[in-house]
This record gives structure tokens, C-alpha cells and sequence, in this order.
């Protein structure tokens, strides 16, 4: 709690938060704030630029681009939750093997050199495509090629703790392995753990919306940020407020995550401090 | 340093098999029949049969791995199924077109990236040190697709100034080259701003002062060299991630590249050319790691590989 006080005692990490607050809101209570509907459409206000009636003009469909926006917030948030913990939970499972147990761990660290070697967001791409479309698609997919991140991320910092004397006490005093590596080495890394999570939830954010904007994953008419910006596409002379204002929402809620992920790592994480 | 060069390349031919391995099973596991896909929606049953037959789709995946495998060793990608032609020669049509845009925009991003981060560097604590980090905070946190469309909303459809598709002259590079490389510059920014500063406060630098050279010689000659050996490092990093990154920037920007191609052929099944395109830019990659690995061994007397 102490240390959380001091980290938001930063300002760049109180502004990080408070964007982020604003974004969660946006995200349970948008469509309450608004008298639209997100899906209802409306071909006689089709595309109508913004104005006090409909703060960020309207799409394709006479929809308010404000209440879409609003209701979207949800997919972009899950998607940071969602491919974090499937990437941790993958992590985990290779990491602590390969860097307490040192079982497999050629093979397992082999098997992450592999996955990595998939330039960009092909393998996240691929995967969406066998799970075929949906609004989760995008998440685990970002988050099952995220593993190998993880994975090497908690096999450093198991592989740097288990060599301490405190481990070889726990040994002696009889603990099982299991419990030494989750009870007393794995609490040890969190601080590292949590930074790196905290920054790829932004990188899973834009990265599921790519997925989206690329046609896979969420499909119209769900407001999903990024397929949004695919929609607008189409309409880049008559309507470019339909561009602008998708792609304002990710870099918002993006730029909130890491002003937060940055603090976190100035805070817990000095020898990693960029 | 021999016996290293071979230990890394032995383990990069393991990845890149892997690689290809990987790939070859994924893509069996996508939903969809590339037969039917390729006789096209009149087909009949025994059209596609035909199709199947032809391209050796009816074989157990085993025999189709091991053939796949087979050629590969021997340097065959194989063939396309949509336009029959070889995959070497569908890549090589388009690779030059995803090199040239990947060496442009990493030249635009290193143009960005290293000055303004010795710039931050030289000015650290004031304002414009807070304002050029702020721009690389920025930079980092833009998705590529919004930055390539804003590009292309105010050059080219608001001031007209840049075309945003084909790629017959200079200016069609601008826009495609800064979507890609205003990221990458960010990165650069960072990397070089916090190792300018560390080696800025080390004794040798201190003592390059203490004799009187001036400020220039300090930062560009004793102080940049230093600082380069991770500049370096993450330069080499970044154009592999570059190289992926084409996948987005091509479709939006009608790029005739690989990764374009990957893409397209993902949605019409067509595994060997996905497959062969993905082959191509990880062995790209993994090369240019090991080049960065190398690279880092000569700027830096201190690190002795072998």
C-alpha cells in the first residue's frame, strides 16, 4: 500500500491513472451517459461531422460515434486483461519450470525462440484464424503469442533467486520444491513481473485492435475500436472524423497504461529504468 | 569466435526449422478448404477432388510434411496454389519492394531517433530534454495503423501534398516509411538519450573535459562511441520488428510486399505461399540478429565471444 501511495505520488503516474479511471467509467457507464444507442441505425444523420448533438459526429450508419466509442472501451480494456493473463498463465507454466526445475529447459526456451522468430502479429493472426471470429479471438491470441515473453521474463528471475541462501534455508528447513517456488521465489519476482505485465497491456491493446482492424476478431456491428478504424477506411474524404476519433481512444488509453507501467518500473524495477 | 559462429548458426537453423514446422501445422489447423477455395464457388464436388489431387491435398498430413520438409531442404518452397507459379518466384517478386520500405523507414528512424536523443541527452533536466522524451512517449504509444492513417488524412487527402498508394517515386515512400519509422525512432530516442547520459557521467568523459576539448568533440567523438554499443544492439533489434510490422503497413498502404502478401494469401488458404513468406522473413530476422550479435562483438573490444 505504501509503495503504491509512492508511486502515485509521481504526477505522470496520478495522470496515467486518472486516464485510465476515465477510460474504466467510459467503459461501465458510457452507454448510460448517452442518449443513443450504440447499434440503432439511423441513415437520415448518416456521417455528420461533429457537433454538440453528437460530440464526435456520427458513422456510416447514423450511428453516435461518441456512444460507440463509449461502449468500445470494454473490448480494448479486456483485450489488455484478457492476452495479459493468458500470457502469464502460459509464462508461469513454462517459466517456472525451465528456470527453478531446470526441467526441459532447453527445449522449453527453444520452443520461445521459435514463437519469437514469427515476425509481427502473423502467429497472432493465425491463431485468431483457427479460433474464428469472435470478440475473445483477438485477446488470447495476442496473449498466446505473448507467452514466450513472459515465459523468459520469470525463468531470469527464478533462475537469479533460487541461487540465494534464503532458498537454501527453505530446503533445509524441509519445504517442498513446489511450495519454495510459488510461496517464497515467485513473490520475489513480482515486482519485475507486474512491470513488464503492466507495459504489454498496452501492447496486447494495440495489437488486438490491429487483429480487428485487419478483419479478424470482433466484426461489425460491435464497436470495437480497431474494426471501427477499418470501417472508416472507406470514408477518408467525406467523413474523417470517422478515423480520428477510434484511433484517439486506443493511443488514450495506451498512453495512460504505460505513463502508469513507467512509473511502476522507476518505482520497483530501478535496474530496468529507460 | 569460430566455434560461436557455428554454435549460432546451428541453433538459428533449429529455430528456423522450427519455424517452418510450426507453421506448416498451424496453418492445417485453419478452418476452410483450400481445395474448394481454389476451384472457386461453381465448383463441383468432383472439380475440387481434381484440385485436391493436383496440389496432393488428399495425401495424410504426415506424407505432406515430410514432402514439404523434403523440398524445403533442397531449397523448394513449392508452388502456389492460386496462381501455380513457384513461391520462390511470387517472393521474389515482392521481397525487394518490403527491403527497400524496412531500409527506408529504419533510415528515417535513425535519422530521428539517435539526434534527438543526444539532444535530450546534452540537455537533461530542462525543458526540451522533458519535451523531446515527451514526443518519444508519444511515439511509442501510437498504434501504427492510427499514425499511418492520420498520415494519410493530413498529407494526402487534407494538403494533398504525398500520394498514399503505389510506389513509382521517392514521395511514395514518405508516408509508408513514417508509419513504420516514427515508432522505431521513438525506441531509438529512449535508448540513446538514457546511454548518452550514462556515459556523459562516467570519468573518461570527465576527463576529456578536463583537457580542454570542446563540447562537440566530448559528446561526438569520446562520448558516442561508447554509447553506441547499445544504440547498435537495439537498432539491429528494432529492423527484425520492423520487418513484422510490414504486415500492417502494407495493407494499408496498398504496398505490393511481402507482407501483404502473407496476409492475402492467409485469407485464401493458400499454404505455401504463407508458409514460404513467413520462412522468408523469420530467416531475415534471425540473420539479422546474429549480425547485431557479431556487430556488438567488433564495436566493443571488451566483449569476447567464443
Amino acid at each position: 500500500m505504501n509503495r503504491l501511495h509512492l508511486i502515485l505520488k509521481r504526477p505522470s503516474a496520478l495522470a496515467g491513472a486518472i486516464l485510465l479511471l476515465c477510460i474504466l467509467l467510459l467503459a461501465v457507464g458510457g452507454a448510460l451517459l448517452s442518449p443513443y444507442s450504440p447499434y440503432a441505425q439511423n441513415l437520415d444523420n448518416k456521417l455528420l461531422p461533429p457537433s454538440t448533438a453528437h460530440f464526435f459526429g456520427t458513422d456510416d450508419f447514423g450511428r453516435d460515434l461518441f456512444t460507440r466509442i463509449a461502449v468500445g472501451a470494454r473490448y480494448s480494456l479486456s483485450a489488455g486483461f484478457v492476452s495479459v493473463f493468458v500470457g502469464l498463465l502460459g509464462g508461469l507454466l513454462l517459466g517456472v519450470p525451465s528456470g527453478y526445475f531446470r526441467h526441459a529447459d532447453k527445449a522449453i526456451m527453444f520452443f520461445c525462440d521459435v514463437i519469437l522468430a514469427f515476425p509481427g502479429i502473423l502467429l497472432a493472426m493465425a491463431i485468431s484464424m483457427i479460433m474464428g471470429s469472435g470478440i475473445y479471438t483477438p485477446m488470447i491470441a495476442v496473449g498466446i503469442s505473448s507467452v514466450p515473453v513472459f515465459a523468459r521474463l520469470i525463468r531470469a528471475g527464478f533462475l537469479a533467486i533460487r541461487e540465494l541462501p534464503f532458498v537454501e534455508a527453505m530446503k533445509a528447513a524441509g519445504a517442498s520444491p513446489i511450495r519454495i517456488a510459488l510461496v517464497h521465489i515467485l513473490p520475489n519476482c513480482l515486482g519485475t513481473i507486474l512491470v513488464q505485465a503492466t507495459l504489454r497491456m498496452g501492447v496486447a491493446i494495440i495489437t488486438s485492435s490491429t487483429l480487428s482492424f485487419l478483419g479478424l476478431g470482433a466484426q461489425p456491428p460491435e464497436p470495437e475500436w480497431g474494426a471501427m478504424l477499418n470501417a472508416a477506411r472507406a470514408y477518408f474524404w467525406q467523413a474523417p472524423h470517422l478515423a480520428v476519433f477510434p484511433g484517439l481512444a486506443i493511443t488514450v488509453t495506451v498512453i495512460g497504461i504505460n505513463l502508469l507501467g513507467d512509473a511502476l518500473r522507476d518505482q520497483l524495477d530501478p535496474l530496468m529504468r529507460g | 569466435m569460430l566455434r560461436y559462429l557455428m554454435k549460432k548458426l546451428l541453433l538459428t537453423a533449429g529455430v528456423i526449422l522450427g519455424v517452418a514446422t510450426c507453421s506448416f501445422f498451424l496453418l492445417r489447423a485453419l478452418p476452410g478448404d483450400p481445395a474448394q477455395a481454389l476451384a472457386g464457388p461453381q465448383a463441383t464436388l468432383s472439380d475440387i477432388e481434381n484440385v485436391r489431387k493436383a496440389f496432393r491435398l488428399d495425401e495424410p498430413i504426415s506424407r505432406q510434411f515430410a514432402t514439404y520438409i523434403g523440398n524445403l531442404l533442397r531449397g523448394d518452397l513449392g508452388y502456389s496454389f492460386r496462381t501455380r507459379r513457384p513461391v520462390m518466384t511470387e517472393i521474389l517478386a515482392r521481397w525487394p519492394n518490403t527491403l527497400r520500405l524496412s531500409l527506408f523507414s529504419m533510415l528515417v528512424a535513425i535519422l530521428i531517433g539517435v539526434p534527438s536523443g543526444i539532444f535530450a541527452a546534452g540537455r537533461h533536466g530542462t525543458s526540451l530534454d522533458a519535451l523531446s522524451m515527451t514526443g518519444a512517449f508519444l511515439g511509442v504509444s501510437i498504434p501504427s495503423v492510427w499514425l499511418g492513417m492520420l498520415l494519410i488524412l493530413l498529407f494526402s487527402v487534407k494538403l494533398k501534398w504525398l500520394p498514399f498508394y503505389g510506389m513509382d517515386s521517392l514521395a511514395n515512400y514518405v508516408l509508408p516509411g513514417l508509419t513504420l519509422g516514427l515508432g522505431v525512432a521513438a525506441n531509438i530516442a529512449r535508448l540513446t538519450r538514457v546511454s548518452m547520459l550514462e556515459v556523459l557521467g562516467s570519468d573518461y568523459v570527465k576527463t576529456a573535459r578536463g583537457k580542454g576539448a570542446s563540447e562537440t568533440r566530448t559528446v561526438y567523438i569520446h562520448a558516442l562511441r561508447n554509447a553506441a554499443i547499445p544504440i547498435v544492439t537495439i537498432i539491429g533489434l528494432q529492423l527484425g520488428a520492423l520487418l513484422g510490422g510490414q504486415v500492417v503497413t502494407e495493407t494499408l498502404f496498398s504496398w505490393p510486399g511481402l507482407g501483404r502478401m502473407i496476409v492475402d494469401s492467409l485469407s485464401s488458404r493458400d499454404y505455401m505461399m504463407v508458409q514460404g513468406g513467413i520462412l522468408v522473413l523469420a530467416v531475415t530476422f534471425a540473420l539479422i540478429n546474429l549480425l547485431t550479435d557479431l556487430l556488438y562483438a567488433l564495436l566493443d573490444p571488451r566483449v569476447r565471444i567464443g
